[in-house]
């Protein structure tokens, strides 16, 4: 469809912006590692595009950005005016009347948008669609005029059953677009036209909460880039794995809540489906957390809403991310009851681990991996500290685990790891067997700075069939922009049954939904073979609240759908079959929602670009060995430069193999080896 | 045995928790009723072999269900001691709230788990299910004056003998009920979740051995126990009084008192009930288990930090009357118990805040608000719109409290209005916070809800709630929050009922409204210390009016909308103006 060129994808991280280069037409590839710049990332986001020559040339730049998840985090957004039904305007506070925890009743709520500045006005839509009162387009103006004089710099405007029929919201829109003074003014009905009025008015109102924020963000972006010459095209990962443009990030920024994290699961997904490893769980460890998402089939598993913190809902697809407080800043300490726990405080990045030597004494995950020798001290990850304190971490283990449990400082450190290592399993098991999927089909790819240290202990303790170390653990964020699909999701509610449907309209409704995200990624003009749409159906029994998804495999061509009634009955059956054993013949069948995708299917990416050196032997990849602590006991361990290993051999544990962005520790049960794509598997000896 | 290495007890925690918390999602995913599937009324564990006791939860379980599934195990237990016949693969089912249960709707199932032939430990699974008969449709008759009307009464009794499954018991349930379709799903759900649990703990005794398993179990228990008597000596010795009303029963008006007397001696702990009312006419009881349960769930939201297994509970007892409001036997009416329990564990609360006031939490709003709207649609079919509704939890040391949250007693979530008017024929007018429900305080409580719908057809209207006479409480000088009310719309004016918060059998045409207005939060500490900002900032935001600033936090706003500095600093301090 368009012309192949070069693309870089650029992961702006916390401490590192990494960046990945790739040529599509002769398929070759470069990275490149800078320090980030937080509150002025545009500088080390050229600094790094300039490591690969003129900007001028560039042709595409896909960016994984985590500047609307910081916004969110740090309530760092913009001031945001509501204006909604009458009677309505505490939905945002009332939530859905739940509370922090389980157990314990303290904590109170602020929403981020404060009572003064929702206002309502005279309207209503009943569930049906009905018109029972218009909306008061003065009241819509006046109430505009005076968010704006409160000093708002975004609107949103969410009607009660407003997905039913969205004439009040538009005429509400226009009026209100009259008199304010910038382009961030958005109605429900465009961001989630979709039943549940908690949902919907907690998405319209963070959308409008990020877009000031990511707005001005990819606005500093693009005049840097323009400042040197770029006219290709400028690109955003979205949180469902897909890419969009810069225009469509402006409009839908809550859609960017995920984005850093899901470019990395989808190039795990594509390195690990290569190599033969079509059933995955990635794991991202990092200074406080441990990411954790599952793929099956080659598809990363998505969420149909996330919770960014207590209250802050966002409901739009997502690559399904399950997180842990266990990083390798996590503080191991022994509770009052004598318990050993690792994290969920963290010493961050900053101060950091104890063997960091910048005051913190608490000793960490890292400060056990030091002094078990898996980590290098002599040459850190990154490459910003000259070496590692071991004898601070060793003191800090000994006094605040090792002597309150008695153990030996060794053993100490042995149990802090083990602990960490069996929450992390704790998290894989949620994700796999708990969904019902057995553990010996899949294999862990970790990713980002820490993961590839605990893969043997992960094998083990889940029961996995193997770990995938990818060659580049630190760019797979950045690999993942240059390889993601174009992808645009929308819904809309139909709340209608299934029984005596009027398939004409619900055909025509299909091509227009197509049509509409069709145009978005049509709009994106990367490179791509095709686009293919798909069709989903939330349905249920009537009198169930749970909805099962159903994948409807309907084709729309010339204006023209051929989903029939039958076919969406076989569909459901055969989706409520899978899901709950048996159908309930007799009682009727609604289909609440409509689910669309566009999806721009990429040239396909040869990842055996990435594959290992064949000029290289075991013997002149190793680097020495050194005395590694495993199972109770020292062990001589042979070190290995994980790059210089040639294609096909295999070591056997223990071995630790060291490359500037990750370790691999092989433990003494396990063996790897390299494969065509230049990944490491880890596997138990036979 | 005891000197299980502290590893392998912090691995085997995560663990077992974790079994726990997978037959809870099993069960939420694959129940029919969405009391369950929606609500998470539901729970799961395992149970010591000989005691019952609690020995791991889940970490999702509706929280009143943590405290009283060791009594639904102890049943069976006593039903093995008399009948004997205990077998590999039996499992049990009951819903006998006198004998371990909570009320009629809710259905325990409980399996023993052998090893190498020897009973190891228990397994159980509770839900509530959507009607079990009576006179009302779900169960939950605000007339009931014996159990009877409330429902059919299952004692303990076997439904699968050694893997077989008797079907008999499964159609005397199912012919009792209005809706046993939905049972039976829910019943299937509960069991896949024992297979499941029986499948997960059967790898993990695989892994680790039956011996380090027990050990590890008993080490749980200790170290609860161990932090439970820490918690309770970091507290004076004393009595500490409480005591709260409830409205009435429903079918007289008169008000019954939960009297708490509670006694630190070193690292033990009585709590003394028998101040309170004798047994009810209506159908408010509670039973000696679940009075037990509902401390239980009182002191965990208190010692958050203290894990939940049985342990936490062995320096506690307790003094309960037999046949009394909260000692209720066979057939006294339970089906409303819920108001009940919520009132004790204010009481719990209260008693507590004297004790020891860096724990100090005022009342949170008390009450579920049973609504009930239900009518015929025009093409004749039958509706029934049955929800509980929201209020606000009480002010606290390190924050005012929630703002329309659930109760205590639960995590559920609400309905959304837009599901609610896709479903009825209704229209819900207003959905807000109540401005002035929160009590006042240095950190008031949070603001209860307002929820004002309109019956488009029409429809009948019955109404199971309390607070409508004693507002919930403010602790360390906090003041109380605002009644519970509720009210109609008629050819003259609005009405209330003569209950309180309590009504049946009102018949509403088209076009009326109805309006509930929940209480909010006590408050926590005199509310003239409550920094006038922050006072201030609730009258910007329309939650406190003028006058309660002036009246209950001495903030005197000028006609400006600032504050007046000088005649609030003469209010605070008693100065006349």
């Amino acid at each position: 469809m368009s012309n192949l060129g070069t693309i870089v994808g650029v992961d702006v991280g916390g401490t590192f912006t990494d960046l990945f280069y790739f040529d599509e037409a002769q398929g070759r590839f470069r990275t490149n590692k800078v320090p980030s710049n937080r509150g002025d990332e545009a500088v080390g986001f050229l600094d790094g595009l300039k490591g690969f020559g003129e900007i001028e040339g560039l042709d595409s730049i896909v960016h994984g950005t985590t500047v609307g998840t910081n916004a969110l985090l740090e309530r760092k957004g913009a001031k945001v005016g509501l204006i909604t039904t009458e009677g309505f305007r505490d939905v945002l506070e009332m939530r859905r009347r739940d509370r922090r925890h389980t157990w314990g009743l303290w904590g109170d709520f602020v929403p981020v948008v404060e009572r003064d500045f929702r206002m309502e006005v005279a309207e209503r839509t009943l569930a049906d669609g009905t018109m029972r009162a218009e909306v008061d387009v003065a009241a819509v103006r006046a109430a505009a005029e005076k968010l704006r004089a409160m000093g708002a710099e975004a609107l949103a405007i969410v009607f009660v059953n407003a997905f039913a029929n969205p004439q009040n919201e538009e005429k509400a829109v226009a009026a209100a677009r009259a008199v304010w003074h910038n382009e961030n003014v958005a109605c429900s009905t465009q961001i989630l036209p979709e039943i549940r009025e908690f949902e919907r008015t907690s998405t319209t109102v963070l959308n409008a909460y990020l877009q000031p924020v990511v707005g001005s963000y990819l606005g500093k972006l693009e005049k840097a880039l323009e400042g040197e010459n770029f006219a290709g095209r400028f690109h955003i990962v979205q949180s469902n794995g897909g890419v969009m443009s810069t225009e469509t990030a402006r409009r839908l920024p809550a859609r960017t809540a995920l984005s850093g994290p899901a470019a990395g699961v989808i190039a795990a997904a594509a390195i690990a489906e290569a190599a033969g490893f079509p059933n995955v769980i990635t794991g991202d460890l990092g200074g406080t957390s441990f990411d954790v998402s599952l793929i099956a089939d080659g598809k990363a598993a998505l969420a149909a809403q996330t919770t960014i913190d207590f209250g802050l809902v966002i409901r739009t697809p997502m690559i399904e991310i399950t997180t842990i407080g266990a990083g390798g800043g996590s503080i191991a300490h022994v509770d009052a009851g004598g318990l050993l726990q690792v994290g969920p405080e963290s010493a961050g990045s900053r101060p950091g681990p104890v063997c960091y030597g910048q005051g913190n004494t608490r000793p960490t995950l890292t400060d056990a991996n030091v002094v078990l020798g898996r980590i290098n001290a002599d040459r850190p990850i990154g490459g910003k500290l000259a070496r590692l304190d071991v004898e601070a971490a060793k003191k800090a283990i000994e006094e605040h685990v090792a002597k309150p449990l008695g153990l030996g400082v060794m053993e100490a450190a042995e149990a802090i790891v083990r602990i960490a290592d069996s929450r992390m399993a704790g998290a894989i098991r949620l994700m796999s067997i708990e969904r019902g999927h057995d553990p010996q089909k899949f294999a862990a790819v970790p990713f980002g700075g820490g993961g590839a240290l605990h893969v043997s202990a992960l094998i083990k303790d889940v029961g996995l069939k193997a770990a995938l170390v990818p060659r580049y653990p630190g760019v797979t964020s950045a690999l993942g922009c240059v390889i993601a699909d174009i992808r645009h999701d929308q819904v809309q509610t139909l709340n209608i049954f299934l029984d005596g449907i009027d398939i004409e309209a619900v055909g025509t409704r299909m091509v227009e939904e197509a049509d509409k995200a069709r145009a978005v990624v049509e709009d994106a003009r990367l490179s791509m073979e095709r686009i293919d749409t798909l069709f989903e159906l939330d349905m249920h029994y009537v009198g169930q609240t749970h909805t099962v998804r159903v994948t409807l495999p309907a084709r729309v061509e010339g204006g023209k759908s051929d989903v029939s009634a039958e076919m969406i009955r076989n569909a459901f059956e055969t989706a409520y079959q899978a899901s709950f054993s048996r159908l309930l013949p007799g009682v009727p069948v609604r289909i609440v929602n409509l689910r669309t995708s566009a999806i721009g299917i990429r040239p396909s990416f040869d990842l055996k670009a990435l594959s290992a050196p064949t000029d290289t032997t075991v013997s002149s990849a190793t680097t020495g060995t050194r005395q590694v602590w495993f199972d109770g006991g020292w062990h001589d361990t042979t070190i290995y430069a994980r790059l210089e290993l040639p294609e096909g051999c295999e070591i056997q544990g223990p071995a630790i193999l060291e490359q500037p962005d990750a370790t691999t520790v092989v433990s003494p049960e396990f063996r790897a080896r390299v494969d065509l794509y230049g990944n490491v598997i880890v596997e138990r000896k036979a | 045995m005891s000197s299980l290495d502290p590893v392998t007890l912090a691995i085997l925690k995560g663990r077992l928790e974790q079994i726990a918390d997978e037959m809870d999602a099993t069960l939420y995913r694959s129940a029919f009723n969405p009391t369950i599937a929606e609500a998470k009324d539901a729970c799961h564990g395992i149970y010591h072999a000989e005691t019952g006791d609690t020995l791991v939860q889940g970490t999702s379980g509706l929280p009143i269900f943590v405290g009283a599934m060791a009594f639904a195990v102890r049943a069976v237990i006593a039903k093995v001691a008399r009948d004997g016949g205990l077998k590999e693969k039996d499992t049990f089912i009951f819903n006998d709230p006198y004998e371990g249960g909570t009320h009629l709707n809710d259905f325990r199932l409980v399996r023993p788990i052998f090893r190498d032939g020897k009973l190891f430990c228990w397994m159980a699974s509770v839900g509530h299910w959507l009607d079990i008969g009576g006179n009302v449709a779900g169960s939950y008759n605000p007339k009931a004056v014996e159990s009877f009307q409330e429902g059919v009464r299952i004692p303990v009794v076997k439904l699968i003998s050694e893997g077989q499954m008797n079907n008999d018991i499964i159609e005397i349930i199912s012919a009792n009920s209005r809706v046993p379709m939905s049972n039976w799903g829910d019943l299937n759900g509960q069991l896949n979740a024992l297979d499941l649990g029986e499948k997960r703990l059967g790898a993990l005794l695989e892994e680790y051995g039956a011996q380090t398993i027990e050990a590890s179990f008993e080490a749980f228990s200790n170290r609860a126990e161990a932090l439970m008597r820490s918690a309770i000596s970091s507290m004076p010795d004393g009595t500490y009084s409480f005591e709260d009303v409830l409205d009435n029963d429903g079918i007289t008006d008169e008000m019954l008192t939960v009297a708490l007397d509670l006694t630190i001696s070193g690292d033990t702990m009585e709590l003394d009930f028998s101040r309170s009312t004798q047994a009810a006419q209506g159908p408010i009881n509670i039973s000696r288990s679940t009075t037990i349960a509902a401390c239980y769930v009182a002191l965990k939201h208190i010692f958050t930090e203290v894990p939940a297994n049985a342990g936490c509970l062995r320096p506690i007892s307790f003094n309960i009357v037999d046949n009394s409001l909260l000692g209720a036997n066979a057939p006294k009416p339970v089906a409303g118990y819920t108001e009940t329990i919520l009132r004790l564990i204010g009481v719990v609360l209260g008693a507590i805040a004297q004790a020891d006031p860096d724990r100090a939490t005022a009342a949170p709003f008390g009450t579920i608000n049973a609504l009930s709207v239900a009518g015929h649609r025009q093409n004749g079919s039958r509706w029934v719109m049955f929800s509980f509704f929201g209020g606000g939890l009480g002010g606290n040391p390190v924050s005012d409290g929630l703002n329309h949250a659930n109760n205590p007693i639960s995590t559920a979530t609400i309905p959304p209005v837009e599901i609610l008017e896709a479903a009825y024929p209704v229209m819900f007018t207003q959905w807000a916070l109540r401005p002035d429900s929160a009590g006042a305080g240095v950190h008031r409580g949070g603001f209860g809800a307002v929820y004002e719908l309109e019956l488009l057809g029409g429809g009948d209207v019955a109404l199971l709630g309390e607070r409508g006479k004693q507002a919930p409480f403010g602790v360390l000088g906090g003041e109380p929050a605002a009644l519970n009310r509720f009210f109609w719309q008629t050819e003259d004016g609005e009405k209330s009922p003569p209950m309180a918060s309590k009504i049946t059998d009102l018949r509403l045409p088209a076009g009326k409204r109805i309006r509930l207005e929940t209480p909010g939060g006590g408050g926590w500490g005199d509310p003239h210390r409550r920094d006038p900002e922050k006072v201030l900032h609730d009258v910007k935001l329309g939650l406190v009016s003028v006058a309660q600033a002036k009246a209950l936090y001495g903030v005197v706003i000028g006609t400006d909308g600032e504050i007046d500095m000088q005649a609030t600093g003469n209010l605070r301090n008693g100065v006349a103006a």
